[in-house]
């Protein structure tokens, strides 16, 4: 941990206890930069979606700073959180789209944080917006799709549109909670593929949460095995041999 | 199920009796009733000027109330979800609810005159109150039935609160809210007629005067005229559900 | 951001369609003016609305303490028959709310001059308030129980028949279907087929209107149609207004249990 170099994201001493005594993320330090796709995996419970989920502060931490953009998010208040949220972007493994609206208006969600709500709701949004909704539209594949009904469209579409909305924001770090694990294994590749793409169109950093390792070998630049709320792996794709992934979920069974 | 239909026609004559309904007094209500349409019929026009005055008044008692009453439990009910608001503003807020639903209009009304007066204005007052209750509940209701994954998505956006509202929370309760609110506008409309009979303004009043004088033809020709305008109020709430893009349900009476 | 069509015209992007932008607006702007038409003609009286917060504290003191003493004799009559007109009320209005839902199914009836009949009945029971069908009943039988209870019924006809013609319109027509071919009589078809699907409605229809009718029962006696109404009006009129108080504690009561009975009710049978 070179503390001369400024890292896009910086998460240092992070716990979270839901029941005291408890702890599911015990002290995680952990530094993000601009290069790839960081994957973090590990068996269900072992705190991954609560790590990502404690970044943006969906989940309050309950210990640790996280620093972004020369900002520890934990001390921020709710003002200035949501400020700072702007410049973070989410998918989610459920999409999270809101359902009865169109694609395009789900795009624009993306750029709420930048409008007054006035002009939000009767949905002024300045050109650029609008131009760069449209470019984001073609660069996912949803070129046409933009009156549609969120809930008309399938799972890999609406997650398109749930990573368009993300890139929306304009943000500096992309956070991505299971954004395959309600898709069929051809479109998770897809998505897949379309994380990495963004990610280095946009030179911004990407962190997801998954479970399926093959996934994360073939597009990660990065990985990041946790266990018992703890790392236990930091490294390339290469270096997670057998013994290691045993380490990381236990067992060998699942292995075969 | 013999049994159940057995206690309800024991039921029911036990109630009858109670209630003093003798088979003399039904006949002789017959032949009231006899006499009784027959003055109603053919209906008349005994004073147009307070019939149409009462009737306008009771229009706009109806317009006024649900205006300020629909703009009212709009804010009311979002503060009394549960799911959006810590319990220090949704109990208030709920609490508030309860009240305004536990009594009659009638009785409302008839507090709301002693309070401003007889007139117009305490007729819209009660009926405010009334729409507070009935859309502020159902309302609160809705919100807390909808899928807090849209919301969150928003929220993580960076977004302010009323942008959640208007983008995560008010498209999933959209269509709801328009079926209670219109349901409420013509249920206000129907108790403008009537509370009039208490002092609050409106047709209510002609009518109770036109029954205390017995003209029974003026008194069938404002209910005709109170049915009519309902009807109306009805179709133009189809129409503007029809403009509004929501879904046309059949459940409202 | 380089952009990469800068020969494409700057994209357009509306929610609504101009047509549905025109009548949008022009739906706003019939509301300003019939809220701005209404609000001018209503008269106010700015003193008595000063006034309000001074008479609502007067009345809420008067009718301080509660004279709970009075509950034996002068209220507890009139609160059973208060019970009793809005349950008689709502049997009746079944008895006479069925056949004329029957009429106004379109499925079941397929004469659409009776249909629209039905359907003209169930809209004017449902317009006059009850309070007037009481006035009109105290008119025909005289004041008491009588004109009350017939008032909840005739009230109530359009509220039960209209949904249980909707109900009926709903049934799946398959079983109807089913029966018809096996040469069922009309009644048969009516109990085997459409009974049961339409059971459950039926009942939440009844109860949720015997829960509206016990808190219209409570107000009918103002205009003499017997129950609680009727001690309320002579308090009122007499300004014994802690007995107000006592007997407008008492319809909540009632109100109260008759919401907590259907709610049990609905748990068990729906």
């Amino acid at each position: 941990m070179n503390s001369s170099v400024q890292h896009t994201l910086s998460i240092r001493g992070l716990s979270k206890e839901y029941v005291p005594g408890k702890p599911v993320l015990r002290q995680i330090d952990l530094d993000v930069d601009t290069r790839g796709i960081t994957a973090i995996i590990g068996p269900s419970g072992t705190g991954k979606s609560t790590l990502i989920r404690c970044i943006n502060r969906l989940v309050e931490p309950t210990a640790g700073s996280i620093l972004f953009e020369q900002q520890d998010l934990v001390r921020l208040d709710r003002g200035a959180l949501r400020l700072a949220r702007r410049h973070i972007g989410m998918v989610f493994q459920e999409y999270n789209l809101v359902e009865r609206l169109s694609v395009m208006e789900n795009l624009l969600t993306g750029r709420l944080g930048y409008l007054s709500a006035w002009k939000a709701w009767r949905r002024k949004y300045p050109q650029e917006d609008i131009d760069r909704a449209f470019e984001l539209l073609e660069i996912v594949g949803l070129n046409g799709f933009e009156n549609q009904r969120a809930d008309s469209l399938s799972g890999g579409q609406r997650q398109r549109v749930g990573i368009a909305r993300a890139v929306m924001q304009n943000p500096r770090l992309l956070l991505a909670d299971e954004p395959t694990s309600s898709l069929d294994p051809k479109t998770s590749v897809e998505i897949m593929q379309l994380l990495v793409s963004i990610g280095e169109k946009y030179s911004i950093p990407v962190v997801i949460n998954m479970h399926d390792v093959d996934l994360a070998k073939r597009f990660a630049s990065r990985i990041v095995g946790m266990s018992g709320g703890a790392i236990v792996y930091d490294g390339g794709p290469a270096g997670l041999t057998d013994t290691v992934l045993q380490s990381i979920y236990g067992g060998e069974d699942w292995l075969q | 199920m013999t049994v159940a239909w057995l206690a309800l026609v024991a039921y029911m004559i036990f109630a009858g009796l109670r209630l003093d309904f003798t088979w003399d007094r039904f006949i002789i209500g017959l032949d009231n009733a006899e006499r009784f349409l027959g003055r109603m019929f053919p209906p008349a026009i005994l004073q147009p000027d307070s019939m149409a005055k009462g009737l306008l008044e009771s229009l706009e008692i109806a317009i006024l109330a649900s205006f300020f009453g629909v703009l009212l439990s709009l804010p009311l009910g979002v503060l009394a979800a549960r799911n959006l608001m810590p319990a220090w503003v949704s109990w208030p807020a709920r609490t508030t609810i309860a009240l305004c639903r536990s009594f009659h209009p009638v009785i409302v009304a008839i507090l709301f005159v002693k309070a401003v007066g007889f007139g117009a204005i305490a007729g819209i007052l009660t009926l405010i109150v009334a729409s507070m209750g009935f859309i502020g509940k159902l309302f609160a209701e809705a919100i807390e039935e909808i899928s807090l994954k849209q919301v969150e998505a928003v929220r993580a956006s960076g977004a302010p609160f009323m942008s959640v509202l208007t983008y995560g929370v008010f498209p999933q309760v959209f269509s709801r809210f328009v079926g209670f609110a219109t349901y409420q506008i013509d249920s206000n409309l129907r108790n403008s007629t009537m509370v009039g009979i208490v002092g609050a303004g409106g047709i209510g009043a002609t009518l109770f005067a036109a029954f205390q004088r017995f003209d029974y033809n003026f008194v069938c020709a404002i209910l005709i005229a109170i049915i009519l305008m309902i009807m109306i109020g009805e179709s133009l709430a189809r129409w503007v559900r029809r403009i509004l893009g929501v879904d046309v349900s059949k459940s409202d009476a | 951001m380089p952009n990469s069509r800068t020969s494409r015209s700057p994209a357009q992007w509306e929610r609504y369609s101009s047509t549905e932008r025109l009548l949008r607006f022009s739906l706003l702007l019939l509301l300003i003016i019939a809220v701005l038409y209404s609000a001018k003609s209503v008269e106010i009286i700015p003193e008595f609305l000063l006034d309000a917060p001074e008479q609502i504290r007067d009345l809420l003191v008067r009718m301080w303490p509660i004279s709970y003493g009075f509950y034996p004799e002068g209220v507890h009559d009139p609160l059973m028959d208060t019970i009793h007109i809005a349950t008689m009320g709502t049997i009746l209005s079944i008895l006479l709310a069925v056949p004329v839902g029957i009429l106004s199914a379109q499925n079941l009836v397929r004469n659409s001059l009776l249909n629209g009949f039905a359907r003209l009945i169930l809209v004017s029971t449902r317009s006059v308030n009850s309070l007037i069908w009481a006035l009109l009943f105290v008119a025909i039988f005289g004041p008491g129980a009588l004109a009350g209870t017939l008032a909840i019924a005739f009230r109530s006809i359009g509220f039960v028949g209209k949904l249980i013609g909707e109900a009926l319109e709903e049934v799946d027509p398959r079983s109807v279907e089913a029966l018809q071919a096996a040469g069922a009589s009309w009644m048969s078809v009516l109990l085997k087929a459409y009974w049961p699907q339409l059971e459950p409605t039926f009942w939440s229809v009844a109860l949720f209107r015997w829960d509206i009718n016990i808190r219209e029962s409570s107000v009918l006696g103002l205009v003499g149609a017997g129950g609680i109404g009727m001690a309320l009006d002579t308090a009122l009129n007499l300004f014994q207004w802690t007995r107000v108080s006592l007997i407008l504690l008492s319809i909540f009561v009632i109100v109260v249990i008759a919401e907590i009975i259907v709610t049990q009710i609905r748990k068990r049978i729906i």
